[in-house]
């Protein structure tokens, strides 16, 4: 029954967003950082993926572009999931935000930011969120080793 | 004058996102660490006389590095890392990581193993529910309530206790199966327990339900629409609670949940009253399944027979090499997964939670990420404060049920 749904969502997503690849009961799209917000949009209002399940992103030092940015929507119509990915380069780690098409994607997009130091661009809030203020780099990156120590933080009134 | 927002910077680990003195608005701070708001959080609230207008929700307290540290840990040795996230069903934790790294595997677990599971994890479940429950109460000053139900959910830790050796942090699930079968008469005593369950919440029904003093302080408090919550990424009994009848359980059948008869219960408006509600009728819908599940449970092993992952039994560990070396190499240098990502999802009490597995071959993973309930919950939850009084801060973060371990990793 759901490998029957998500064969009829490929071929429908064939027509308006392009080829959709099938891994592990999972829809998996490549996307290019100037569509994404597009894409995701047309997920939304057209083919009802319509909860935001998930920001992150993978960091793959030695490759360039550096880092994918992963995202994983739902659709509560259809039962189904798409993963999204957005390649983007060290030198200049940024993709839109979602923030205006989904309220989830602010805390998963400050949470990303926090890790790996990609930069939303459009979501204003970009506070440390499970980091405090004064954290010196990004934590789930390959380079930050495991037993790094960050900087005494000065005695806090 | 000084800047507001350079002075937050020194004085403080968070930033909030307004400062104090606007319009006369006052700005009171609530934790992170405060009697009421179970898990440590801060809650940074703008108030007009009671009425709260802004919420800045700060989590990260707890935050302790389990995506990066499990990245230098075989995929084994994950498992009791996950066991501290939802530490109030530590059980669907284990369950979930585990089909994970069995679809990158490609492994089909065993029947018995299959029904276990699902049984341990509504067996959660209700022990989690009755926690959220217990303490919401408790917050609203219902004593009795609370004693109730948290003896129901002592009886189910030492239960399982008895099965696992831990109350809470259980590290039962194995990648392939399950750590150890029942013990003798593990089944008898689960009937028990779930005879006196039906028993305390039936008083807590009768306590409660109707209570004028519950009713006016979670009647349309908290309240929030089915199209914000799904646009702020609410799932589990949020969402429900709004009336939409979304369940993984029942969308996308997992475990043995195909099999089962159960209903998936919907609340009205959204509101503190209806998250309750959920709740209560959930547990009563586990209990439902734990009795089809104890009748149905299949003979067998629970075990896969999978070198690749399963340890070999002791008694050939110790008497032929080819299964102590593949002791060895298992312990050492952790299952070999094959390279791939997956992303497997579990309805765990407080909504969906997913883990995002990416393996590049090999003993270890090479990213794992979280999508925990709480965090998202966390995003959103200012929706369900602002516009109420101060005094419902608790009750809602209450019914909310955010769980720390869970929310900052």
């Amino acid at each position: 029954m759901l490998t029957a749904a998500l064969e009829a969502m490929r071929e429908r997503l064939r027509g308006g967003i392009g080829e959709v690849a099938l891994v592990r009961g999972m829809l998996v799209l490549d996307v290019e950082p100037a569509v994404l917000l597009r894409t995701v949009g047309d997920l939304k209002a057209e083919h009802g993926f319509d909860l935001l399940l998930d920001i992150t992103a993978i960091d793959w030092p030695g490759r360039t572009p550096r880092f994918d940015v992963v995202y994983h929507l739902y659709s509560t119509r259809h039962f189904l999931r798409i993963r999204l990915k957005v390649r983007v380069p060290e030198s200049d780690p940024t993709v839109d935000s979602l923030a205006t098409l989904f309220g989830a994607a602010r805390f998963h997009e400050r949470e990303c930011h926090d890790m790996y130091g990609i930069v939303f661009r459009g979501n204003g809030d970009l506070r440390p969120i499970l980091l405090y203020e004064g954290f010196d780099g990004h934590p789930l990156r390959k380079d930050y080793a495991k037993q790094d120590e960050q900087p005494l933080v000065r005695y806090r009134r | 004058m000084r800047d507001p927002i350079a002075t937050a910077v020194m004085a403080n680990p968070v930033r909030s996102a307004f400062g104090p003195g606007r319009d006369g608005q006052v700005v009171v701070n609530i934790g992170p660490s405060h009697p009421a708001t179970h898990g440590t959080i801060q809650v940074i609230a703008a108030l007009d006389g009671e009425k709260v207008t802004r919420v800045d929700v700060h989590c990260g307290y707890l935050h302790r590095g389990f995506e990066k540290e499990c990245e230098s840990h075989t995929w084994t040795n994950v498992i009791p890392y996950v066991d501290r996230l939802n530490y109030c069903s530590g059980l669907i934790n284990n369950f979930a990581y585990c089909e994970a790294v069995e679809a990158l595997l490609d492994i089909q677990i065993t029947p018995r193993c299959r029904y276990l599971r699902t049984l341990l994890s509504e067996y959660s479940r209700v022990a989690d529910h009755l926690t959220c429950v217990a303490a919401s109460l408790m917050e609203l000053g219902a004593m009795t309530a609370f004693l109730y139900l948290v003896m129901i959910r002592d009886y189910i830790y030492e239960h399982l206790a008895a099965l696992t050796g831990a109350r809470v942090t259980y590290t039962y699930g194995r990648i392939g199966g399950l750590a150890r079968d029942l013990p003798e008469g593990w089944l008898v005593r689960l009937d028990e327990i779930l005879v006196q369950y039906e028993d305390f919440i039936g008083r807590i029904h009768g306590l409660i339900d109707r209570n004028r003093i519950f009713i006016d302080r979670t009647r349309d408090v908290g309240v929030i629409s089915s199209t914000d919550a799904i646009n702020w990424g609410f799932t589990g009994p949020i969402l429900r609670s709004t009336g939409v009848p979304r369940d993984l359980r029942k969308d996308a059948p997992y475990l043995a949940y195909g099999e089962l008869d159960f209903e998936v219960p919907v609340g009205i408006k959204g509101d503190n009253y209806d998250r309750y509600y959920v709740r209560m009728r959930e547990m009563d819908e586990s209990v439902h399944m734990i009795r089809q599940l104890m009748d149905a449970l299949p003979a067998g092993p629970i075990n896969v027979d999978d070198r690749r992952c399963v340890l070999p039994e002791k008694h050939l560990v110790y008497t032929e090499i080819e299964s102590l070396i593949n002791h060895f190499k298992l312990i050492m240098d952790g299952p070999q997964v094959p390279a791939g990502e997956v992303y497997t999802a579990h309805e765990a009490p407080n909504g969906e939670l997913g883990f995002y597995l990416v393996s590049t071959g090999g003993g270890m993973p090479y990213r794992m990420h979280v999508r925990s309930p709480s965090f998202v919950h966390m995003g959103g939850v200012h929706r369900l404060l602002e516009g109420y009084q101060l005094a419902d801060v608790i009750p809602t973060f209450g019914s909310v049920n955010m769980i720390g371990g869970e929310c900052d990793r």
